[in-house]
This record gives structure tokens, C-alpha cells and sequence, in this order.
């Protein structure tokens, strides 16, 4: 893809972010509720204080104004203030973001791991017990509801077998000195090995249940795409020169039938923080789903408005991803 | 001899019906749509088929286990929560909620998604453009959190889980009317009806609509398995239908708190969804292989 394609599809970007700013703005500015009041609570105000801070938080202002300053802030990185926390509402967010990053990277790999060996092997023993196997999994997955398995997964995992913690990101007593704020990462640095297991075992779980229904649709991407090659010329082609099934399989076929693989992983990767608010709920996982589920009850808004926002973001950027990724891998194909 | 000529209307029905019993061939499509149909039943009949009042509390029945295990009562056969409510007449309520939402949200998403692809795809121009930009920006958020932020915005409630769904719902089957009517609109016989002087309406819901009806059928009855994991989730998270109203999710999420001592009160609702969604699921397979032979395998 030239460059001037490439700064094309970026300027697409632009009144599609825009969209999704005017969105959430208006979603948060018809809100029932007015902020001035939730942020006093119970303190005795005077009237005149109570006018000062809504000039301050300039919700004095007409609408149109106020969602030309909120884009200013935004652009700047202001997001406001909680309410709750009585703190950027940027920096909260960032305190939170490293377990939602580290959770999705995980079902990620969880997803891959065990997607693209099943695919593979659903489709070289096509119409075995293994591929029925398969495609009943694949459909169950789609069709569970996430918080649920992950409540089964507690029950027997957590409950009668005590083999896996209950919820949080890692044990009391395996709590270390953050560095990269990634458990795992940090546990592995600081050369803490009993703790990185700890660290381990409290985030398999959740990154089962937030990875399922990822793995269900990529193995039947992977299944049906390593079919379509399987039936190409140029695999019969190395099969007729001799050359044997695993170098055929491996060597060549796979190469090709992971390309629909890699773009849809990174499509469905968008669809991880939607699914990430239940399995945090779910499991106590400290991150930013839980905190927005949280925001909500406690009609933190200026926090909703600024996580909804960068959920959204985040997802067209990964759409914009996996589309140049798409291009990338096929150069037949013109965007 | 006769010659006897089907007009277009005859023959997209014949196609309809061929269809239909391409469907009616696959064993485990219709299994799943007969699953599907005693679930609607079950909703529709919920007041003469429920053994108890679904609201009804008694705190001696408080966790009560299932019939089969020790200390159950066959009278309360999946158990009671803990209100001592009976599971099993929540569970019968809850489909009626499930399923409400569900075919309403695709009810309305579809009847938006059918009018605005029509007009996109049909009229072109600026129509396209203005329609197609608020698609692509609605696509922008994830489903989930999207409909999250418009239940915080409108406050929970059936009617306003129904729209929160409904709002970035109807641009999936605006896409794939959008793309079908694109196509057929170069066809001969919408050329013959345009010159025939057939106004733009005329066209697009007479001439268009009944020949590109197939793949929204498919992909409507697809969505609806999506839509109801998403209202089980909502009122999982508490922003959906409120209690004492008996929904799934709810149940779920209050099932939870006792998963140590209680297994059954989150198990049985869970059961539901899954065995709902997945039946939706195989028999909207089978529609799609049989309305749409570039799936048959």
C-alpha cells in the first residue's frame, strides 16, 4: 500500500472519531442528573458557591460550547474530574489500564494457542470425530454467555477443585513493587518466579472466559481457510513432487491459511474490550471494565464519558489495524 | 400446448419455498428451530405453564436445592434463590423477557436497517453519503459499551434496553440490505419498472425489497442469538431489566453471591441462555445454508 493510500484511510478516521466524540458527549450531556449536585452530596453550599463551580466546570455555558472545550480537553488529554475520586479522570484511567491491557493480551494468546492447532487438525481430519468435535465447540462458543462460563469456571475451578484463586490480579503475600505495571512482566523482572505463577493462576480464568468466543470464530476461520488451500494447485503440486505432508501441511499450506486468521484476530481483538466489563465484573479483575460498571452505579460520569470515549477510539484503531493488516498480508487486495 | 409464464412475484416464491425445504432436509436446523418454538411457547404460556408465582418469596425455602439432590422437594424441581423464590417459574418468566427484547430489538433494528439501506443503496447521492458516515461511526464503538453508555445516559428499563440495543443495531442489516440492493437496483427488471415510469418508492419496497428479503431474514434471525446474550449481559451487570422482574442475566449475577453453597441458582438461568442461543444459533445456520448457497458446504 503507497503512502498516500495509507494517509487516505487516515483521513477517514477523522470524521469517524469525530462522530463517535459528538456521540458520547451527547449520550453523557443528556445524562439525567445534574453534575453540580452530584459533586456536592451532602455539603452545605451557599448558592453563590454552587454557581462558581458550575461556571468552573463550565456547564454554565450552551451546549454547543461546552462540547467545543470538551473536544479542546480532550485533544489535551483533560478528561475532567472524577467525582468519585476527586482526580483527573486521566489518571485514574491510567491506573487502571495496565490490567485491561494485560488481561486482553492474554486471551489473546490463549485464543491463538489453542484456535489455530484445533482449525489446523479440524481440517486435515475433515469429517472425523475431532472436526465434529471441533465445530460443536466452536458453536457452543459463540453461544455461551460470558459471565456465566466464567461463574462456572469459578465453581470448579475456584470452589471445589481450590486449584485457581477466586478473583483479583495476585495474592496478598506475592505483591511486589510495580515496574512495567504488567503482573506478569514485573513478577518476571523483579525475578519474583513463586510470584509470577501467582500472578498466573489469577489471571488464567478470567483470560479463558474473556478469550472464548474469540477462539470459536478463529477456529473455524483457521478451518476453513486451511480447507480452501488444501485444495489449491500448488498443494498438490508439493505433494506430487514427494515432498513429505508434514512440510507440505506446515511448510506450505499453513503460511497461506493463517492470512484470514491474523486479520480476523485483529478485528475480533477490538471485540475483547466489550467483553472485557463482564469478565472484570466476574472475576474482581481490577482494570478498566470494572471501573466503568463501577462509574456508573456511582453516577461518575465525567469517568463513563472519558472510558467510553477511549473504548471507542481504541476500537476504530484497531478496525483501522486489522484493515492495513488485511491489505498488508493479501496485496491482491486493494482497499 | 400451453405456454405458462411465472410472474416475477410466482417465481421468488417457488425459490421461497424450494428454500424452505432445503431447511426443512436438515435434521439438526429444524431440531434447534422446534427448540426454539417451545421456548417461544414457554413465553407465551409462562402464566398457566409455571408451577409458582415467580415473585413470590418464603424465607423457610430460602436456597432450597434442586428436586434430585438431598433436601429438595419435587415441588420446587430446580430449587428456590435466596428469597425462596421457585428458579424453575423465574426461569419460564425469564423467556418471555429474552425473547420479547430479543425479537423487538431485531423487530425495529431491521424495519430502520431495511428503510435506511433501501434509501442508501438506492437513491445514492448525498442520502448514501449521510447514512453510510453515520454507519461507519456507529460501528466505531463496541456493541457492549455502547449500549452501556446509553443505558447510564436513559436509565435502566425494558423500553430503554430495547432502544439502547436498537440504536447500533439496525446498521447490520442496513449494510447487507445497503449492498444487496446495490446490486439488484443494475438488474433488468428494476431498469424495466424505471421505465415504465414506477415512482423511486414503488421500486424500492415492490421491485427491490421481496427479491433481497432472504439474507436479511438470515442475518435478523443470526443477530437475535447476539441481542439476547447482550440483554442477559446488561442485566447481568445490573442496567437492564430491574427486579423483581425475572430476567437471566439477573438471575445469573444474583446467584453469585452463594456460588459457594447454592450452584443451582446461577446454574439453571445460564442453562437457559445457553440452550436458547445455541438452538438459535444451529437453526440460523441451517436458514443461511439453505437461503444462501454460497454457505452450503
Amino acid at each position: 500500500m503507497s503512502f498516500g493510500k495509507l494517509l487516505e484511510r487516515l483521513l477517514h478516521l477523522v470524521p469517524v472519531l469525530l462522530g463517535v466524540s459528538i456521540i458520547v458527549f451527547v449520550m453523557m450531556a443528556l445524562t439525567p442528573g445534574d453534575p453540580v449536585q452530584i459533586m456536592i452530596g451532602d455539603q452545605a453550599v451557599t448558592a453563590e458557591q454552587e454557581a462558581a463551580l458550575r461556571h468552573d466546570l463550565g456547564l454554565d455555558r450552551p451546549v454547543h460550547e461546552r462540547f467545543f472545550v470538551f473536544l479542546g480537553n480532550v485533544v489535551q488529554g483533560d478528561f475532567g474530574t472524577s467525582f468519585y475520586h476527586r482526580r483527573p479522570v486521566g489518571e485514574v484511567i491510567a491506573e487502571r489500564l495496565p490490567a485491561t491491557i494485560e488481561l486482553s493480551l492474554v486471551a489473546l494468546i490463549v485464543a491463538l494457542l489453542t484456535s489455530i492447532p484445533l482449525g489446523v487438525m479440524a481440517a486435515i481430519k475433515k469429517n472425523s470425530v475431532l472436526d465434529r468435535l471441533a465445530t460443536v465447540g466452536s458453536l457452543l462458543g459463540v453461544s455461551l454467555p460470558g459471565f456465566w462460563f466464567g461463574i462456572l469456571l469459578l465453581m470448579l475451578f475456584a470452589v471445589h477443585l481450590q486449584i485457581l484463586p477466586v478473583s483479583g490480579r495476585i495474592g496478598y503475600s506475592s505483591e511486589i513493587e510495580p515496574i512495567t505495571h504488567f503482573l506478569l512482566i514485573d513478577t518476571l523482572l523483579r525475578g519474583e518466579f513463586g510470584a509470577f505463577v501467582d500472578a498466573l493462576k489469577h489471571i488464567l480464568l478470567p483470560a479463558i472466559t474473556l478469550g472464548l468466543p474469540m477462539t470459536a470464530i478463529l477456529m473455524r476461520v483457521t478451518r476453513t481457510s486451511m480447507l480452501e488451500v488444501l485444495r489449491q494447485d500448488y498443494v498438490t503440486f508439493a505433494e506430487a513432487k514427494g515432498l513429505s505432508r508434514r512440510r507440505v501441511l506446515f511448510r506450505h499450506a499453513l503460511k497461506n491459511a493463517l492470512i484470514p486468521t491474523v486479520t480476523v484476530a485483529a478485528i475480533e481483538t477490538g471485540s475483547l474490550l466489550g467483553g472485557n466489563m463482564i469478565v472484570e465484573t466476574v472475576f474482581g479483575w481490577p482494570g478498566l471494565g470494572r471501573l466503568v460498571v463501577e462509574s456508573i452505579f456511582l453516577r461518575n460520569y465525567p469517568l463513563v464519558q472519558a472510558a467510553v470515549l477511549f473504548y471507542a477510539v481504541t476500537y476504530v484503531l484497531l478496525n483501522f489495524v486489522a484493515d492495513m493488516l488485511y491489505t498488508f498480508l493479501n496485496p491482491r487486495v486493494k482497499l | 400446448m400451453t405456454l405458462t409464464v411465472d410472474t416475477p412475484q410466482e417465481q421468488v416464491e417457488s425459490i421461497f419455498r424450494r428454500n424452505l425445504a432445503s431447511f426443512a432436509q436438515n435434521g439438526l436446523a429444524m431440531g434447534s428451530a422446534i427448540v426454539v418454538l417451545l421456548f417461544v411457547v414457554m413465553a407465551i404460556f409462562a402464566p398457566w405453564i409455571a408451577p409458582h408465582d415467580p415473585n413470590e418469596t418464603d424465607l423457610f425455602l430460602r436456597l432450597q436445592p434442586p428436586a434430585w439432590a438431598e433436601g429438595g422437594d419435587w415441588s420446587y424441581l430446580l430449587g428456590c434463590d435466596a428469597l425462596g423464590r421457585d428458579i424453575l417459574s423465574r426461569i419460564i418468566y425469564g423467556t418471555r423477557i429474552s425473547i420479547f427484547i430479543g425479537a423487538s430489538v431485531i423487530l425495529v433494528a431491521t424495519t430502520i436497517g431495511i428503510l435506511a439501506g433501501l434509501a442508501s443503496g438506492y437513491l445514492r447521492g448525498w442520502v448514501d453519503v449521510v447514512i453510510s458516515r453515520i454507519v461507519d461511526i456507529l460501528l466505531g464503538f463496541p456493541y457492549l459499551i455502547f449500549a452501556i453508555g446509553l443505558m447510564a445516559m436513559m436509565g435502566p428499563g425494558l423500553v430503554n434496553i430495547i432502544l439502547a440495543l436498537a440504536y447500533k443495531e439496525w446498521v447490520i442489516p442496513c449494510r447487507v440490505v445497503r449492498g444487496e440492493t446495490l446490486a439488484t437496483s443494475q438488474l433488468e427488471y428494476v431498469e424495466a419498472a424505471r421505465a415504465l415510469g414506477a415512482s423511486d418508492r414503488h421500486i424500492m419496497l415492490k421491485e427491490i425489497l421481496p427479491n433481497i428479503l432472504s439474507p436479511v431474514v438470515v442475518v435478523s434471525t443470526i443477530r437475535m442469538a447476539h441481542v439476547i446474550i447482550l440483554e442477559a449481559s446488561l442485566s447481568f451487570l445490573g442496567l437492564g431489566v430491574q427486579p423483581p422482574t425475572s430476567s437471566w442475566g439477573s438471575m445469573v449475577a444474583d446467584g453469585r453471591a452463594f456460588i459457594l453453597e447454592a450452584w443451582w441458582v446461577s446454574t439453571f438461568p445460564g442453562l437457559a441462555i445457553l440452550l436458547l442461543v445455541l438452538a438459535i444459533n444451529v437453526a440460523s445456520q441451517g436458514l443461511r445454508d439453505a437461503f444462501d448457497p454460497r454457505f452450503a458446504e
